[in-house]
C-alpha cells in the first residue's frame, strides 16, 4: 500500500483568501491546519490565468506553448498526456469530481466527451480518470451536477445567478445590495449547492473503494469564480458594509487611473470600456463604474464561497479519517488562477499579469507517513510542477514529456534544485482582437513583455519589484537604471519559454 | 454583437467529388461532426445536433456552377446567420473548401465556427481516405 492523493482545486482564489497566507476576511481553519502541518508556497504562479490553459498544465505537466491549449475554447485533444493516466498505469485508481473543463462548455453539437457523460448517464472513463464526475458554477450545462439538480430539485434549477446573458456573453448584470456584476441572492438550500455536492460526491467515491486500494482524486470545487451567488442562508455570515477595502483598490480615482497609466495601455482601454481584449469580462460592464461598495460586497461574497469550501474539505478529510487513510495521504490544494477582485479597480481576469491573477494559494500537506518537515518556500514554483510531484509521490518515474519538477520541500531544497523562475503565458484572437504576453517572475521581480498584437505594438511591458511594491503599482519598464536587467529577464524568459505548438489549435468555442 | 468566423481547408480530390458531398444539403450530417440527422424539404432543413437540439434551417442558395451553398438557422435564439460553403477549384485536382459563418451573437459564430472547423477536416478525412469512410455521394466517381 503506497501513498494516495487528495489534489484538491478551486477555481479563480486569490493567494490573500486564506487565512494562512494573511488573509482576514475567510475563515479557513482546515486549508490552514493543513499548511500548518505542510508546505506552503509563497510564490506559486498558473503557467495562464484561465481556466482551460491552467487546468490543461494541471493535468499534462506542461506550459500551454507545448500542450497547445492556449486559451479558453481550446480543447485539450484526447490523446494528450495525462497524469491521471500515469497513476492508473501505476495502479492507482482515479476520478475528477467537479469542475474538469478541458473541453468546451459551450457545445450544442455534443462534439466533447466530457459533455457526453452526464447525458448519457455514465461517469468516464476519460483522460486516465476512472471516474469523472463534473459541474461547473451553475445547473446549466450538460455536466452532472447540473443533470443531479434537475432531476431532483428542479425548482433550484432558476434560482443561480445566470453566468451568460441572452446573446451568451458573460453577464455584467447587477446584483445582490449594490448592484455588482455577478453578484446574486441565491435561494438555493445550502445542501444542494455545488460546493458541498462536489464533496458528498467525492466521498461516495471515496467510500467506494477497498481500504487497502491506492488513489488519486481531484476534488476540483467551482467556486469562488463568479457569479458570487452562494446560498443565501451563508450570506450573512459576512456583512459587506464591514469589509474593509482591499489594498488593491485604490479608492481615490485619480490615483487609481494615474496608476493605471503607467501599465500597459490595455488596461485603461479596458478599464474606461473601450477594449474587452477577452471572453472571460463581461462585454457590456465597465469596470471605471466600479464602485467602492460593490468592491466590498463582492469580496464578501466571495470570502463566504470560500468558507464554505473549507467546510467541504473538512468533511471530505474527516471520511478519509474515517476510513483510516489519513497517514497515508497526500493533500495538495490550489486553484486555477487568481481573480482581480478589485485590484486597480478592476474585477475578473485577462491579460493582466499581476498578483491578483497570478500568485496563487498552493499548499501541499505531504502524507503524514513520509514524515516530511512543515515549511514555507519562496522561491518560484508553478502548476508544471503538480504532476511531477504526483508521480514523485506515487514512486513513479517522472515521464519525459513533463516540464516541471517535483516540488521543492524547502528554499534550500529549491535552491539545489533550481527552482530560479516561473513562466506564465497569455494569447487570445478573438473577433479581430489579439493579445500575446509572455511573464517570468522570480523571486524578487516579475517582468512581463506584450508581443505585438491589436493593442500592443510590442515595445510594451511590465516589470515590478515584488520586494518593495508588492501592490504592483510602479511600473518600472522604462526605468534606466534597470535597463540591463529587464533585457536579462527577458533572456531568462525566451531561454526557457517552450516554443508554441504549430500548427497552433483552432479555437472551438469562447469557452 | 456580430461575429463572423471562417475556416479553410485544402482536399487532394476534384472540386466536382468534393461538392457532390458537400453541396448535398441532405448529407451535411455524413461530414458534420456533432450533427446526427439531416432532414430536407424544399428550402427547409432541420438538423439535429449530438446533444439533441433540433435546430431549423432554411436553404438560401445551392449553387452547382459557383459550387456555393448558403444557408441560415432560423431558431429565434439567433438573430442573425448566414452559412456559406463554397468549394473552389485550385486546377490540379485539388480543391479548397471555405467555411464561413456570420452570426448575431457573436458568441454563436465561434460555437458554430468550431463546429466548421471539425466538419471541414472530416470531409477532407472521408474525401483523401475514401476506405475509411462511410460516405455516400450521387456524384458519379463518388465513394460509396
Amino acid at each position: 500500500m503506497g501513498r494516495k492523493i487528495l489534489f484538491i482545486t478551486t477555481d479563480q482564489q486569490r493567494y490573500d483568501t486564506l487565512g494562512c497566507n494573511g488573509g482576514t476576511l475567510a475563515r479557513t481553519p482546515v486549508v490552514d491546519a493543513l499548511a500548518a502541518g505542510g508546505i506552503r508556497y509563497e510564490r506559486a504562479h498558473p503557467q495562464s490565468v484561465v481556466c482551460m490553459p491552467s487546468r490543461s498544465t494541471m493535468i499534462t505537466g506542461q506550459h500551454p506553448s507545448t500542450h497547445g491549449v492556449w486559451m479558453n475554447g481550446v480543447p485539450l485533444p484526447e490523446a494528450a498526456p495525462s497524469i491521471a493516466e500515469v497513476l492508473q498505469g501505476a495502479g492507482y485508481r482515479t476520478a475528477i469530481i467537479g469542475k474538469p473543463h478541458f473541453e468546451p462548455f459551450l457545445d450544442p453539437f455534443g462534439r466533447f466527451p466530457e459533455n457526453g457523460f452526464a447525458r448519457n448517464g455514465t461517469f468516464g472513463p476519460h483522460r486516465g480518470f476512472d471516474h469523472f464526475e463534473s459541474a461547473t458554477h451553475g445547473a446549466a450545462g450538460p455536466l452532472h451536477y447540473a443533470r443531479w439538480l434537475a432531476d431532483t430539485h428542479p425548482e433550484a434549477v432558476a434560482m443561480f445567478y445566470p453566468v451568460l446573458d441572452g446573446a451568451l456573453e458573460v453577464n455584467a448584470m447587477g446584483g445582490g445590495d449594490t448592484g455588482a456584476p455577478q453578484a446574486h441572492v441565491n435561494r438555493i438550500p445550502r445542501e444542494w449547492y455545488h460546493t458541498d455536492w462536489v464533496a458528498d460526491r467525492t466521498i461516495s467515491w471515496l467510500s467506494s473503494l477497498p481500504i487497502a486500494d491506492d488513489w488519486f482524486c481531484w476534488m476540483s470545487f467551482p467556486d469562488p469564480h463568479h457569479p458570487w451567488d452562494p446560498p443565501a442562508s451563508e450570506v450573512a455570515r459576512i456583512d459587506w458594509r464591514d469589509v474593509p477595502l482591499p489594498p488593491g483598490y485604490i479608492e481615490d480615482r485619480a490615483e487609481r487611473e494615474r496608476v493605471l497609466d503607467l501599465k500597459p495601455r490595455h488596461y485603461r482601454a479596458w478599464y474606461d470600456g473601450r477594449l474587452v481584449s477577452n471572453y472571460e469580462a463581461p462585454l457590456n460592464w465597465v469596470p471605471a463604474t466600479l464602485t467602492p461598495d460593490q468592491v466590498r460586497e463582492i469580496n464578501a461574497l466571495n470570502a463566504v464561497e470560500c468558507e464554505l469550501i473549507d467546510e467541504a474539505i473538512g468533511r471530505v478529510l474527516a471520511a478519509v479519517a474515517a476510513r483510516g487513510w489519513t497517514d497515508d495521504v497526500d493533500i495538495v490544494f490550489t486553484t486555477d488562477h487568481g481573480e482581480l477582485q478589485g485590484d486597480f479597480g478592476l474585477m475578473f481576469k485577462g491579460p493582466y499579469h499581476v498578483d491578483g491573477l497570478m500568485r496563487l494559494p498552493f499548499i501541499w500537506r505531504p502524507a503524514p507517513s513520509s514524515n516530511q518537515a512543515a515549511a514555507v518556500v519562496s522561491k518560484p514554483v508553478g502548476h508544471v510542477d503538480l504532476a511531477p510531484t504526483f508521480c514523485a509521490i506515487a514512486g513513479v518515474e517522472v515521464p519525459s514529456w513533463m516540464e516541471g519538477k517535483p516540488l521543492p520541500i524547502s528554499d534550500a531544497d529549491a535552491e539545489a534544485r533550481g527552482f530560479e523562475r516561473v513562466l506564465t503565458e497569455w494569447d487570445s484572437e478573438l473577433f479581430g482582437v489579439g493579445v500575446h504576453v509572455r511573464t517570468i517572475t522570480n523571486d524578487q521581480w516579475v517582468c512581463t513583455t506584450y508581443l505585438p498584437g491589436s493593442a500592443h505594438d510590442g515595445s510594451e511591458g511590465e516589470l515590478y519589484d515584488l520586494e518593495d511594491d508588492p501592490l504592483q503599482r510602479v511600473n518600472r519598464w522604462d526605468d534606466p537604471t534597470l535597463a540591463s536587467m529587464r533585457s536579462d529577464l527577458i533572456a531568462d524568459l525566451w531561454d526557457h519559454q517552450p516554443a508554441m505548438v504549430s500548427p497552433l489549435p483552432l479555437v472551438q468555442a469562447p469557452v | 454583437m456580430y461575429g463572423t468566423i471562417r475556416h479553410e481547408i485544402r482536399i487532394h480530390r476534384p472540386a466536382s467529388d468534393v461538392w457532390a458531398l458537400a453541396g448535398d444539403a441532405a448529407k451535411l450530417h455524413h461530414w458534420f461532426p456533432g450533427i446526427v440527422d439531416c432532414t430536407v424539404d424544399g428550402t427547409s432543413r432541420v438538423i439535429v445536433t449530438g446533444a439533441g437540439i433540433p435546430m431549423p434551417e432554411e436553404i438560401l442558395a445551392c449553387d452547382n456552377t459557383q459550387r456555393r451553398f448558403q444557408y441560415r438557422l432560423t431558431t429565434p435564439l439567433i438573430t442573425h446567420h448566414r452559412g456559406t460553403i463554397d468549394v473552389i477549384d485550385l486546377g490540379d485536382d485539388t480543391c479548397l473548401v471555405v467555411y464561413a459563418t456570420d452570426c448575431d451573437p457573436r458568441t454563436m459564430a465561434l460555437v458554430i465556427g468550431g463546429g466548421t472547423a471539425g466538419a471541414l477536416v472530416e470531409l477532407k478525412r472521408l474525401m483523401e481516405n475514401p476506405a475509411t469512410g462511410q460516405v455516400e455521394t450521387d456524384h458519379e466517381g463518388g465513394e460509396h
